[in-house]
This record gives structure tokens, C-alpha cells and sequence, in this order.
């Protein structure tokens, strides 16, 4: 099931603030982790996004319920480099035959996997904390974004939800009519391929008939628009963007400090 | 010139398609007048509204003729025309009920300040019950129809047109949209409607116009004196014609063997513990509000989904030797043999490329030599005139087409008992009685027959017994 709403305690401080602020922090704070290789660099914006969560009013089991694709790739990335990295420096922690473990070999794959949550977090934790309706009004309002695409993605996006339960429908519709892929890999990617086409189908008419209704209420009038609810950009949302821009700052001097610093380039 | 709309000779032919969809229309409707617009299928009565509203553009086909709306033609009248379609899944924009009102409003440019007080008078005039935070998806259909009406009232409209605005809804759902547009729409309001189920149109109405088919308009004027020069005519065209009875058929003689029996079969939260024998050569209806479970248990009773509480127990009669398992653990292909569901939205159904092909898919699943696939899919085509049809796509199908079909499909394997979920909805009055005789003669032939419904005419023509299911005391409230 893929749930939408979001998750955060209403009123906490920082999930109230303007959604573009937040997105953009995010951004701020995140794309500077990438420049270094280091663990020591996104151990510290974890530590960070953590002790921020409560501001944002996120519990973090519900923010761990909502992000397991990402543990789940985390975890991938830990086993597959351990298993298979070339490199192989290192004191030797473990020797089980063709496994061979070593010490090199698990910093890099910790460091890979430390900088894959410090950078996705943020992203995770704004989505989780912002109505999907303030979102499309805030990047019309306070960051100019086309309405034509903000509020039609909005749109579509309200048809998602439904998208499930019709593959359901159609999986049953189809065993009614006799056709069942059973265990042959072959006819269950064939039969994956036509419910798939089928549910494109009906998902294009769908949206191609709420587009019609839209420009029948004026959407393509052409008319400037005007805004029934009004997001502000106020003092406190460019507090939040700047100091999230430091912190990423300052982790990264903390890292060149210690002497840890691996630039990405160079 | 002069307020109203005029249409003079108007046309219009979709781009790539051989025939006009509409033309030769001439019609003149003055401001505040209600009109019906009648017309068999193909008739192009939703052509002709969506001209009216300013939806064909010009790069989408050809046109001739003019209309004007107000004095200005449509192009530039296009504020002053509010349109309501069948779907109202695919009307609303927003999450939340009261910014989908604001939304056509924000689009017009109306100043912030006076978006809100026109919403909560809009929300009014349809009896909207909720608070204007209320989810959109939370509402039943009939609610999410009253909310797309508001949307559109709140932009004040002269002219409102309605696009079939009832057939997707149950009956109660129905009866809130017939409500809130008497309550809404004031004298001053031109209202254009399509409509295939006259009687309850009529109330709304003064004056039906029909479109002929082949082109231009068959008849204008007052209700009762177009039908009594037309009303044959339109009924035999698929027009549920006011005051016109369509004789019952019931079973020839009693219920045959039991088929399924269900003990506390169940699906919580969506289908309460149930029991019920299914027999041959009867027809059960299955009947209850929305929300209530109707289609689960059409799931459940077609071998599509793993009951959740109880169990269903196929008779060796319709089973054979699996009748020790379960139906929802048979294999698909004999499965559809023995039972055959219908769904709702027949498009869920289809797989392959042509009609022809798809009454062929379950006899070829089921081993049949082409030979007898060939002879049954002829014979399926022509009871249920899609003949002509054998190479186009299902996805090209008009509703009444691809509704046939569904039902071709599921008698294609001659299963032993067929169970069909709302079978007649939407359906022209034409496309209605052929389903009737056409389940009638199945269940006359032995088979067994449960078809979930709200449609009260078809339980009276064809249903020999009823079940009514009610809403569980402990389940969920609905919100």
C-alpha cells in the first residue's frame, strides 16, 4: 500500500516551515556531503538529521516504516562490496574460504552506505513532513514554478493511490478469464507485460479525461492565477536553508580538520 | 445575437474518423430554459456538449457551422459555461474538498478574498455535509459528484451542462445529484442535460430535443409531446422512455442442484460473515447499500480471492472431482470452465487484440480444437451483434459494445454458473433487454446465475430470489 500522507506531529517547529525552504535545505545540506569520501563526514550529518527529527516532528519509527526501500538498499550495497569489492587492503577479518573480509574493504562499504543515508534523509524526512498540496502551492508561489505543472502533477498525483488497487483487479480479472501464469517464469513475465499495458491504458484515459474536466474549470484560460491559500516565505524559512547550508559546511570542516577528508574529485 | 445559445448547422468530425460524430444541428436555447437531449448511442449528444463547452479544439477534427453562446461565439464564451461529466474520479483535482471548489476559481483569477465566501456557498447550494477540509478520496461517489457540481457552480455558469452526471452512480448516490441540482440550479441558469434514464430527468427539464443519428434534430419540444410522436422509436433506439414495461422472465421451473454453499464466508473489514446456497437454473441477486461488500463477495463466490473468514464449498456437481478443494485454489483455465465472472469495468477483462480473439482466448485455454473455437465464437458474435466488430481492438468499444463482450467472454467456456457484477449498469435500454433474455435463456438452459446489483428493474425482470446484505454492527464506521 503506498501511503502519501504525512506523517509528522502537526505544529512541530520545523515541519510547518515553508515546503520549498525545506526542500531546497535539504538540498543545500545534502549535495555538499557528496564531495568527500570519508566516513567521518556523513556520520555527522546523520547525527544531525537525527537530532532534528523531533523538530520535525517524526517519529523515527514511523520515519524507519516510511524509509525501508532505502535500509533495504543500504544493506544491499553493505553485502554485495564486502562479498565482491576488487580491493582487497586491508587487515583480514575474516577468511571463510572464497569470503575474504578485510578491514579496507569495510570502511569503504561503510563510508558508501553512511553517505547514501546522510544524502537520502533529508529528502525522505521533507516528503514526510509536507502535504503534497502545500508543496505544489509553495513552488508556484515562493519559488515560480509553471502552475500548469505543479498543480497538473498534483493532480496525477492523487491517481497514484489508485493504481494498486486496479493491478489487483485486473490480476483476478484475468485468472476469471482462464489466464494464469502459474510457475513458468516465461508466461509470468508476459502476463506482468500485458497487466502492466492494460493498467497504462487505463490509467492514460483516466488521466486524459481529468484534464479535460480541469481546462473545462479554466486551467487553460491563460488568466494569471489567483491563490486561495497563500504560502509565505518569512524570516525563519531562510534561517532554516542557511543553516542547514553551515551545518553541511561545518561537517565538512570537522572532516578536514581530522585529516580524513577524501575529496570525490582530485 | 442576443443572450442564450445559438447553434446554426454545426458539425464536427473527429480527426482520422470517416463519419460526422455530430451534424446539421440547428437549435436554439433561450437563457434559463432546461433541456433534455436525447438520442441513441452514437448520436453525438457528447460531441454536441462538448462543443458547447469549448472542449474540441481546433486541431482535434473538423468543423462546420457555428454556435454562439451570450453573443460571442463559444471559443470566447468559454467562462460562462460550467460542464459536469459521468466520472467523478476523474473530475476532482485536490486533496481536500474545499480547495477543489477554489480550484476553478483561482484559475479564473477571482481575488483571493472572495474565493473562500463563493466556495462555502457553492458547497451549500449542492448540500455538500461535510466541512471543506474534508479528504475528496474519503467520499462516496455520490458525494465526490455533488463536490465536481459545487466546483462548477462556484463559478456562476450561465449555461450548465451535464454529461450523463448519474450513470456511474447507485441509486441513492443518484438521487443526491438529482437533489442538489433541483436545489441549485436557479431560474436564470441554462441547464443542457444528457440523460439515458428519462423518468428521473424529467422533473429537471421542460423541453427534449432529439438528435437523429445519421444527422440534424429529430424532434423539439415539450416532454409529453415528443414522446408521444417519438417515444416508440425512441425506445426501440435504447431510450428508457418513460411508462414503457419490460415483461419479467422468470424461471420456467424450480432451482436445480446447489452449486456453491457458503459458510461465514467473509472478507473483514469489507464483507461481514455470510451464508448462502447457490443453485442452478436460478438467478440470485445479490442487493445492499454501497460499502456493504457486494463485489468482494462476487470475488469470493468466482474462485478470485482466498476467503478471509469461513468457507466455500463447490458441489460435486459443478466441481467434479476437485470438490475437495477450495474454488480459489483451482487452476485459472478450469476454473473458467466452471465459473465465470464478469466485472464491473469490463476493460479489465480484456487481453487481447481483437473481439474476435478475445471470445476465442477461453475455449483455445481451454483446449478446444479450432475447429469448435471458430463455430462457438461465430455463434457468440452474432447473438450478441458483434459481428460486424470480430477485427476491431475492445479498447475501441463503445460502453454497451465492450459490455457485451465481457459477458460473450464469460459464457465463451460454457461454465456452469456465472457471476456478474453490475452487469446492466449504464446500459442503454436496448443493450439492457438483451442482457436480460440473453441471462435469462442461460439460466432457463440450467446454469446458475448471481448478479450483484442496484438496478431494482433488472431484479424484477430476472432475479428468482434475492439476498440482501447489511451492513455489519461492529464493522468500521463509514466516514
Amino acid at each position: 500500500m503506498i501511503t502519501l500522507e504525512p506523517i509528522a506531529r502537526p505544529g512541530a517547529p520545523l515541519a510547518r516551515r515553508n515546503p520549498v525552504a525545506k526542500l531546497a535545505a535539504a538540498m543545500l545540506f545534502a549535495f555538499p556531503l557528496m564531495a568527500t569520501l570519508d566516513p567521518v563526514t556523513p556520520a555527522i550529518a546523520i547525527a544531525v538529521e537525527l537530532a532534528v527529527l523531533p523538530l520535525f516532528g517524526v517519529h523515527p519509527g514511523l520515519l524507519a516504516r516510511r524509509a525501508w526501500p532505502l535500509l533495504a538498499a543500504g544493506g544491499g550495497i553493505l553485502v554485495t562490496l564486502v562479498l565482491f569489492a576488487a580491493d582487497r587492503s586491508g587487515r583480514v577479518l575474516l577468511d571463510a574460504g572464497p569470503v575474504v573480509v578485510t578491514s579496507g574493504v569495510l570502511v569503504t562499504a561503510l563510508g558508501l552506505v553512511l553517505r547514501l543515508f546522510a544524502v537520502a534523509l533529508p529528502g525522505v524526512i521533507v516528503f514526510a513532513t509536507t502535504d503534497p498540496t502545500d508543496l505544489a502551492d509553495a513552488l508556484v508561489q515562493n519559488a515560480r514554478a509553471p502552475a500548469r505543472f505543479a498543480i497538473g502533477a498534483l493532480a496525477a498525483f492523487r491517481l497514484v493511490p489508485l493504481l494498486g488497487q486496479e493491478w489487483q483487479m485486473i490480476t483476478m480479472a484475468r485468472r476469471a478469464r482462464g489466464v494464469e501464469a502459474g510457475r513458468n517464469p516465461v508466461a509470468r513475465l508476459r502476463l506482468f507485460v500485458s497487466t502492466a499495458f492494460t493498467l497504462l491504458v487505463g490509467a492514460i484515459r483516466r488521466g486524459t479525461r481529468l484534464a479535460v474536466a480541469m481546462d473545462a474549470r479554466g486551467f487553460d484560460s491563460g488568466m494569471p492565477r489567483t491563490f486561495a491559500r497563500r504560502q509565505r516565505f518569512v524570516t525563519a524559512d531562510w534561517l532554516l536553508v542557511v543553516g542547514a547550508t553551515a551545518t553541511a559546511g561545518a561537517a565538512l570542516a570537522v572532516s578536514v580538520a581530522l585529516g580524513v577528508f577524501r575529496p570525490l574529485v582530485g | 445575437m442576443g443572450e442564450g445559445v445559438w447553434v446554426r448547422g454545426f458539425g464536427w468530425r473527429h480527426a482520422g474518423r470517416r463519419g460526422w460524430a455530430v451534424r446539421g444541428v440547428e437549435l436554439r436555447v433561450e437563457r434559463g430554459e432546461k433541456v433534455l437531449l436525447l438520442g441513441a448511442s452514437g448520436a453525438g449528444k457528447s460531441t454536441l456538449l462538448a462543443a458547447l463547452a469549448g472542449l474540441l479544439p481546433e486541431d482535434s477534427g473538423e468543423h462546420e457551422g457555428s454556435i454562439e453562446i451570450d453573443g460571442r461565439p463559444v471559443d470566447e464564451a468559454r467562462d460562462r459555461v460550467g460542464i459536469v461529466f459521468q466520472d467523478p474520479q476523474s473530475q476532482l483535482v485536490m486533496a481536500r474538498s474545499g480547495d477543489d471548489v477554489a480550484f476553478g476559481l483561482e484559475n479564473r483569477g477571482v481575488p483571493a478574498g472572495q474565493i473562500w465566501p463563493r466556495v462555502d456557498e457553492a458547497l451549500h447550494r449542492v448540500g455538500f455535509p461535510y466541512h471543506r477540509d474534508r479528504s475528496t478520496a474519503a467520499l462516496s461517489g455520490g458525494e465526490q459528484q455533488r463536490l465536481a457540481l459545487a466546483g462548477v457552480l462556484a463559478l456562476r455558469p450561465g449555461l450548465l451542462l451535464l454529461d450523463e452526471p448519474t450513470a456511474n452512480l447507485d441509486p441513492a448516490g443518484a438521487a443526491l445529484i438529482r437533489a442538489a441540482l433541483t436545489r441549485a440550479v436557479d431560474a436564470d441558469t441554462t441547464l443542457i442535460l444528457v440523460e439515458h434514464r428519462v423518468a428521473e430527468a424529467l422533473p429537471l427539464v421542460d423541453r427534449v430535443v432529439v438528435l437523429e443519428p445519421g444527422g440534424g434534430v429529430r424532434a423539439d419540444g415539450p416532454p409529453e409531446a415528443v414522446f408521444a410522436a417519438h417515444g416508440d422509436a425512441l425506445a426501440a433506439e435504447g431510450v428508457w422512455v418513460p411508462g414503457r414495461e419490460i415483461p419479467p422472465r422468470r424461471a420456467a421451473g424450480p432451482a436445480g442442484e446447489v452449486l456453491l454453499t457458503a459458510e461465514q464466508l467473509g472478507q473483514p473489514p469489507r464483507l461481514a460473515a455470510t451464508d448462502l446456497t447457490v443453485r442452478a437454473g436460478e438467478a440470485l441477486a445479490v442487493l445492499g447499500p454501497n460499502g456493504v461488500g457486494k463485489s468482494t463477495l462476487a470475488l469470493l463466490l468466482g474462485g478470485l480471492l482466498r476467503p478471509g473468514t469461513g468457507r466455500l464449498a463447490a458441489s460435486p456437481e459443478l466441481a467434479g472431482t476437485d470438490s475437495r478443494t477450495a474454488p480459489h485454489r483451482w487452476r485459472a483455465p478450469v476454473l473458467t470452465r466452471r465459473i465465470g465472472s464478469v466485472f464491473q469495468n469490463p476493460e479489465h477483462q480484456f487481453v487481447t487484440g481483437t473481439v474476435f480473439d478475445e471470445l476465442a482466448l477461453g475455449p483455445r485455454r481451454t483446449g478446444a480444437s479450432e475447429s469448435a473455437v471458430h463455430d462457438r465464437v461465430t455463434e457468440l458474435l452474432s447473438r450478441l451483434r458483434l459481428d460486424r466488430l470480430a477485427a476491431a481492438n475492445p479498447y475501441t468499444l463503445s460502453g454497451g459494445e465492450a459490455r457485451r463482450l465481457s459477458v460473450a467472454t464469460a459464457l465463451a467456456t460454457a461454465p456452469r454458473l456465472l457471476i456478474c457484477d453490475e452487469p446492466t449498469f449504464g446500459q442503454d435500454r436496448r443493450t439492457w433487454r438483451e442482457l436480460v433474455d440473453l441471462l435469462a435463456d442461460l439460466r432457463d438452459a440450467g446454469h446458475g446465475l448471481v448478479t450483484i446489483t442496484h438496478d431494482a428493474d433488472f431484479v424484477a425482470a430476472l432475479a428468482d430470489r434475492t439476498l440482501a446484505l447489511a451492513p455489519p454492527d461492529t464493522g468500521p464506521a463509514r466516514p
